[in-house]
């Protein structure tokens, strides 16, 4: 369940971040391709979160999960709740996650949990064409302008920090990885590195040398941020219980 | 006298013969079976009940549930008991667009997909489509990875200066 809901969590917070892109793109192309990946990170979530449910028994549905549980309860990566900023820290940002979201999907095609593997098999595909997008933003922005280089620079100092979060290994990948549901987090951590470092090398970017230091979301221990966006995106629910449309 | 197999196989294909009609929502040029989202069709031994297996061309597709709502409805006058069943696995693919399909999309200036869909990796600029279905012209430029729907790209003609919607590989 806790596994299901760090990767269900991660999906469906990300989405809403990039849904807030909705309206609000550089370009017409761009906010489409922005909320198209929000749509497909919006499906994952929801096929995660029923199956976080199921496993759990406890009659909970995926819309129960998504709007009545508060900060503490959300699993996902303190990367993905990280404000939008700028364009460049939504591309960082993205990049680094799909970069992970296509090893992570991949291990997970043979997952003793065929409910799993089966969300994994169309994610894994899908996370392809997301990498793809956000990969050619890096190196377009990384090996750009003075100023775009510079935004991009500044970007991947700030959300660098967070980078390493999903390749941790607690008791829960332990456990989940004894079942044969999931390879262990660290596992995925060396193609990830050397997808990140080929991309950020042909955008001129420098591989940043410090630390990953921010680790929490997996426990329920997030940034302000996330509060914040699970305030808007319950609302609805939290005022009006039970509204359907 | 006509055996119950006989039957239930009789009904199985005016079923698939039903759901032809049934067009996608977003790509209304062709059906749920040209597509290949219509995966599999079960009727019962009285021939009362039928059972259609439906799946998404992507996780978020927002199309699912009037899909699956338009399937049951289609067989409603038929069936005593409809049920409608989404299943991921088997992912689908777009190797599933039957050649019908395939030619109903490219009369209506939609390129379909090239490239079959393999597993591994995706260098993305090898699916690039064979050519304009405006002018037939081959010089084309993508504008967009993400098209109109989930499922398609942007692109436009370098010759003809059209832009059209091309069903990427998947």
């Amino acid at each position: 369940m806790d596994y299901l809901l760090r990767r269900g969590d991660t999906a469906l917070v990300l989405s809403h971040r990039l849904a807030e892109w909705s309206g609000a793109g550089p370009t017409l192309e761009e906010d489409i391709a922005l909320s198209n990946v929000a749509l497909d990170l919006l499906g994952q979530a929801r096929s995660l979160l029923t199956r976080a449910a199921e496993v759990e028994g406890a009659g909970r549905d995926e819309d129960t999960l998504a709007y009545l549980r508060d900060v503490p309860d959300y699993r996902n990566l303190l990367l993905v709740e990280q404000p939008n900023g700028d364009f460049a820290h939504t591309v960082v940002r993205q990049f680094l996650y799909d970069a992970y979201a296509v090893e992570l999907w991949r291990s997970l095609l043979g997952s003793a949990d065929a409910t799993l593997a089966g969300i994994a098999g169309k994610a894994v595909k899908e996370s392809r064409y997301h990498v793809e997008h956000s990969g050619d933003w890096v190196r377009r922005l990384g090996d750009g302008t003075a100023e775009s280089h510079r935004r991009m620079t500044e970007a991947l100092a700030d959300l660098w920090p967070y980078a390493g979060e999903p390749f941790r290994t607690d008791d829960v990948d332990i456990a989940v990885a004894a079942a044969g549901v999931a390879a262990p987090a660290s596992e995925l951590e060396p193609a990830w590195r050397r997808r990140v470092t080929e991309t950020l090398t042909a955008a001129t970017l420098a591989v940043p040398s410090g630390g990953w230091t921010q680790y929490g979301g997996a426990t329920g221990r997030h940034s302000e941020h996330l509060g914040y966006l699970l305030a808007e995106m319950q609302f609805l629910q939290r005022a009006y219980p039970g509204a359907r449309w | 006298m006509v055996s119950p197999a006989e039957t239930a196989r009789r009904a199985e294909q005016e079923v698939w013969a039903t759901l032809g009609g049934v067009p996608d929502p977003e790509l209304p040029v062709v059906s749920v079976v040209d597509l290949g989202i219509a995966r599999a069709v079960a009727v019962s031994a009285d021939g009362r009940a039928v059972r259609v297996t439906i799946t998404p061309t992507y996780s978020g597709c927002p199309a699912m549930e009037v899909i699956e709502r338009t399937v049951a409805e289609s067989l409603a006058a038929r069936f005593a008991d409809v049920r409608v069943e989404t299943v991921l696995a088997p992912a689908w693919t777009t190797d599933w667009i039957t050649a019908e399909g395939r030619r109903k999309l490219a009369e209506h200036g939609i390129a379909p997909p090239q490239r079959p869909a393999g597993d591994e990796p995706v260098p993305l600029g090898s699916g690039i489509p064979r050519a304009c279905p405006q002018c037939g012209s081959v010089r084309t430029e993508r504008l967009s990875e993400f098209g109109s729907t989930s499922c398609k790209a942007l692109y436009r003609c370098l010759d003809c200066r059209e832009p059209f919607d091309y069903v990427k590989s998947l």
